[in-house]
């Protein structure tokens, strides 16, 4: 292949490739042509070979060696070749690397170039990447540029002047005078570029507000002009008459309006104008007609007005056109916080639109539905989102799962209906739901007692017939080790009597710890409830002592130290154990049961990704004790920043004394321990809050953990 | 803001690549492949705005599309863009384009191949089309809506080039149609895919 073949000959070459390889040698053999190209101080294609590599690049192959010839090319006198030039900088290079600095010249010099295209290359690439030095350098050449030209030019100078603003914000007075002065030029361009800069301006520097405050019956004559007059083929879209500027126009109007009475009256008249002669029957009227909405809905409207806004919305809800009811639904979002009574008058259609085909319509609906659930409707709005669940989108299962539990926690009009939601959810969506809320649900559960029959009953049933979603599995397992001998005692006053013998616990239980399916977090749940039915169940004690023991050589680390632990109750400590597993043990913080504290010489206490933290009690005397924190790491790589806080009752003195590291070494290679005094005078009962903090695998992770008691008798 | 154009055929692969922000080169790649995954399963007959790209930048940005037989035209922008603005301004910019390269357009107009060919002038002649969308968007902003100036512009620019002397490498065919280029005698009646338009006001959308 010739090497200086132009770009279209490349790019048939490329596509007739049969093979990615094939196309991978094709374009190496064409980079390397390139590249030797390049090095040549002179060749003719010069325009042809960087359009070349620039076609490969979108591509996806590196370019990176085009860098250098962007910069020669945008400082030949060619327009071809400043042309390639300047695309190729704006395509492949970004303010942090050093070759931009050396074009910063050539764009100043371009600025004032004869040729009117030649001053847009430069405008262009200066809006595209200008770093925040060269908008500095340059920024009195676009202020000059934007009073002293023709259209085309002034346009883009207001663009480039929005892109300096946004790097710098204090240039923003450099470019207020001549924004507002831009709003008398009849070109919709720079009427447009204008509008856009004092949008810009005002957003960046609310003190530019008033002084554009002023240009307000100078915006609103714009719009009547753009609404009133005839036809017009220059701008005509649709019938509408330069949606594009209107939309530009009536958004500066909101943020002008805002909060501010004077403003607000002096375009209320144009607004109600638009907002009745619109014609909406196309996308650009409807464009218009949703701005016109949204800029009554944020400014200080008359009533009448407000109403008529929220019914346009209310009308376009119904509208067949799915573009037209999905932004409906984004613009009642806007408002529903502050205009909820209006906003609810639309419920049903807002309901009815979770049934749509749509993904991107139910999104919308779900946002808006959960935002529209009160008191007063949290019956019939959850049996909706509850349906919706159902048939709801995998990518947005999980914030629905979350949407419904934080409504029926606010609203719930009794506890039965609240476990019964819950249940609903882990039963039909458990995959979906967040693990972080599995220790709120179960703290939710706990504390409805009166429910904890119907709630273990309901949750066994339907573990025994699905194990395969992880939150739904840990809350059953949770229940199943707290209330064993209520779903054991078989009868229950709400639902169907159902026969559950020992044997049927252990087995869904031990399923859940053999399941490939199981997350290592459900079975430490399954294991801990297995333990905790040691106490509860009469027949199978053996059976659980050899599942215990069984797993005390099981592969996952953590699962392997609980049983370990647990088998050491039943050893040692089975004085203990009734105590340890009885109704009062401690949730932590997280998905992980902390155990009591107990007078085994070394205990964890908190086991959670890979962190094991364990508790021994030592130098105890009558009021003193010693307590000391061992940390190891079962993860892959080393954890750092590693540190523990503790907090205990008033009564009691703590001495923190340094700790041994703060870098827990990667797969149990070592530790870091933590000592800290206690000293009780009061001999008051002893609690003790710990608080981890350390980042793992570039994570930063916080956690905490509740030890509610500690040995001594004489405390308890 | 418009953070990016993307414009990709049916199967995914690049056409024309935009970004008003910085993104390392297999950032860019991986956007366009999750982009192109999120609009191609998509119906024909859902609305054209699409949430829940996580790579180009969160929860502040959609993207805005339409597909056109075999093209996808990917708009991503923030909400400072109004939506309904931005899919009409794609449609505006498709029909730019189709005009700028307007030989074909009238040639093929009754050819079967009509849509691919189009697809064709956009792989051929990339760097023409960023020439011809640089008039419609800069820096991320709209810039001109009004068609007819806009392809006056880009016009008057390629005859620029050409006075140069000839670099720009244009099939044959091309360039004796521009030379006979005369803006009135484009045809009244464009048909791209299921869209049906008259130059050069724009209506029906």
């Amino acid at each position: 292949m010739a090497p200086s073949v132009c770009l279209q000959e490349m790019i048939r070459v490329i596509r007739s490739a049969r093979t990615q390889g094939e196309e991978r040698g094709v374009i190496q053999r064409e980079c390397a042509a390139i590249r030797a190209q390049f090095r040549q101080a002179d060749s003719g294609g010069r325009s042809h070979n960087l359009a070349k590599l620039l076609y490969v690049h979108m591509l996806g192959y590196p370019a990176h060696f085009g860098q250098m010839e962007c910069v020669r090319m945008i400082a030949s006198p060619r327009y071809s070749e400043k042309r390639i030039g300047y695309l190729g900088a704006m395509m492949l290079l970004d303010e942090k690397q050093d070759a931009s600095l050396l074009i910063t010249n050539s764009i100043k010099n371009d600025l004032s170039h004869s040729s009117q295209y030649i001053q847009s290359l430069a405008l262009c690439t200066l809006a595209c990447m200008g770093s925040a030095e060269m908008c500095r350098d340059l920024a009195p050449e676009i202020e000059r540029l934007l009073k002293a030209s023709n259209s085309y030019i002034k346009k883009k100078a207001a663009l480039c002047a929005v892109h300096i603003v946004r790097k710098i914000p204090e240039l923003g007075e450099l470019f207020t005078p001549s924004a507002h002065s831009l709003l008398s030029d009849k070109n919709h361009g720079v009427l447009h570029g204008a509008v856009v800069l004092i949008t810009e301006l005002c957003e960046r520097n609310p003190g530019n507000l008033d002084e554009f405050r002023k240009a307000v019956p100078e915006l609103v004559q714009i719009m009547k002009g753009l609404v009133t007059s005839g036809y017009s083929p220059e701008h005509n879209v649709a019938g509408i008459s330069d949606p594009f500027l209107q939309v530009r126009v009536l958004r500066l109007l909101r943020i002008l309006g805002r909060n501010n009475d004077e403003a607000s009256d002096a375009m209320n008249d144009l607004l109600a104008q638009v907002a009745t002669n619109t014609d909406s029957s196309k996308t650009a009227g409807s464009a218009v007609l949703y701005e016109t909405v949204l800029t009554i809905m944020d400014i200080k409207s008359e009533s009448g007005l407000r109403v008529l806004a929220v019914n346009i919305l209310g009308r376009f809800l119904l509208n067949n056109d799915r573009n037209i009811r999905y932004i409906s639904m984004t613009s009642l979002q806007k408002i529903v916080q502050t205009d909820h009574t209006a906003v609810q008058r639309h419920r049903g259609t807002i309901v009815d639109c979770l049934k749509d085909q749509d993904a991107s319509v139910k999104r919308r609906a779900l946002e808006l539905s959960l935002a529209l659930v009160s008191a007063a409707n949290i019956r019939s709005m959850m049996k909706e989102l509850l349906r919706f669940l159902s048939t709801c989108p995998p990518e947005l299962r999980s914030h629905a799962t979350s949407g419904i539990f934080n409504a029926a926690e606010r609203y719930a009009p009794s506890q039965r209906w609240h476990i019964d939601t819950i249940l609903h959810v882990l039963i039909t969506a458990g995959g979906d739901v967040r693990d972080e809320t599995v220790p709120n649900l179960i703290q939710l559960i706990s504390v409805a007692s009166e429910l904890h029959c119907y709630t273990v009953h309901k949750l066994y049933r339907a573990l025994i017939s699905d194990i395969s979603q992880q939150s739904l599995v840990q809350v059953a397992c949770w229940c199943i080790g707290e209330y064993g001998d209520l779903l054991l005692k078989g009868d229950c006053d709400e639902i169907e009597p159902m026969q559950v013998t020992e044997d049927d616990v252990l087995d869904v239980l031990e399923t859940i710890l053999q399941s490939h399916m199981s997350s290592p977090t459900s079975r430490g749940f399954a294991l801990t409830a297995i333990m905790k039915l040691s106490t509860r169940i009469t027949n199978n004690i053996d059976r659980i002592r050899s599942v215990v023991s069984i797993y005390g050589s099981c592969i996952d680390v953590e699962l392997q130290q609980r049983a370990v632990e647990y088998n050491a109750l039943f050893k040692k400590y089975d004085h203990m154990r009734y105590l340890i597993m009885s109704s009062h043990t401690i949730m932590g913080f997280n998905s992980v049961t902390c155990l009591c504290v107990f007078s085994a010489p070394n205990v964890t206490v908190y086991e959670k990704g890979g962190v094991n933290l364990k508790l021994q009690c030592d130098n105890q005397t009558e009021t003193a004790i010693t307590v000391t924190f061992t940390a190891s790491n079962s993860t892959q790589s080393d954890i750092t920043s590693f540190t523990l806080q503790a907090a205990v009752p008033k009564s009691v003195q703590l001495q923190m004394k340094a700790p041994s590291g703060d870098v827990i070494p990667a797969q149990g290679r070592g530790t870091v321990t933590q000592t800290i005094l206690l000293n009780n005078p009061n001999k008051a009962s002893l609690k003790m809050r710990v608080r981890l903090s350390y980042t793992s695998q570039g994570t930063l992770c916080q956690d905490m953990v509740q030890i509610d008691s500690f040995p001594s008798p004489a405390w308890n | 803001m418009i953070k990016a154009i993307l414009i990709f055929n049916n199967h995914g692969k690049p056409r024309l690549i935009r970004f008003y922000q910085y993104f390392a080169e297999d950032m860019q790649q991986q956007i366009i492949r999750e982009t192109f995954h999120l609009v191609s399963k998509r119906d024909d007959n859902v609305c054209n705005f699409l949430e829940g790209g996580s790579l180009i930048g969160g929860s502040d940005y959609k993207l805005i599309y339409r597909h056109y037989a075999t093209l996808y035209f990917v708009f991503c922008v923030d909400s400072s863009e109004s939506e309904l603005g931005i899919l009409d301004l794609i449609q505006v910019s498709v029909i730019i384009v189709n005009v700028c390269f307007h030989v074909q357009v009238f040639v093929e107009t009754l050819d079967k191949c009509f849509e691919n060919v189009c697809e064709l002038d956009l792989i051929f002649h990339m760097d023409k089309v960023h020439y011809i969308l640089q008039e419609v968007v800069m820096g991320g902003m709209v810039l001109e809506t009004n068609m007819n100036e806009i392809v006056a512009q880009v016009e008057l620019q390629n005859r620029m080039e050409k006075s140069e002397g000839g670099l720009s490498a244009a099939p044959a065919r091309a360039v004796s149609a521009v030379k006979n280029m005369n803006l009135p005698e484009i045809p009244r009646n464009i048909n791209i895919g299921d869209i049906n338009i008259k130059v050069p006001s724009l209506s029906p959308f």
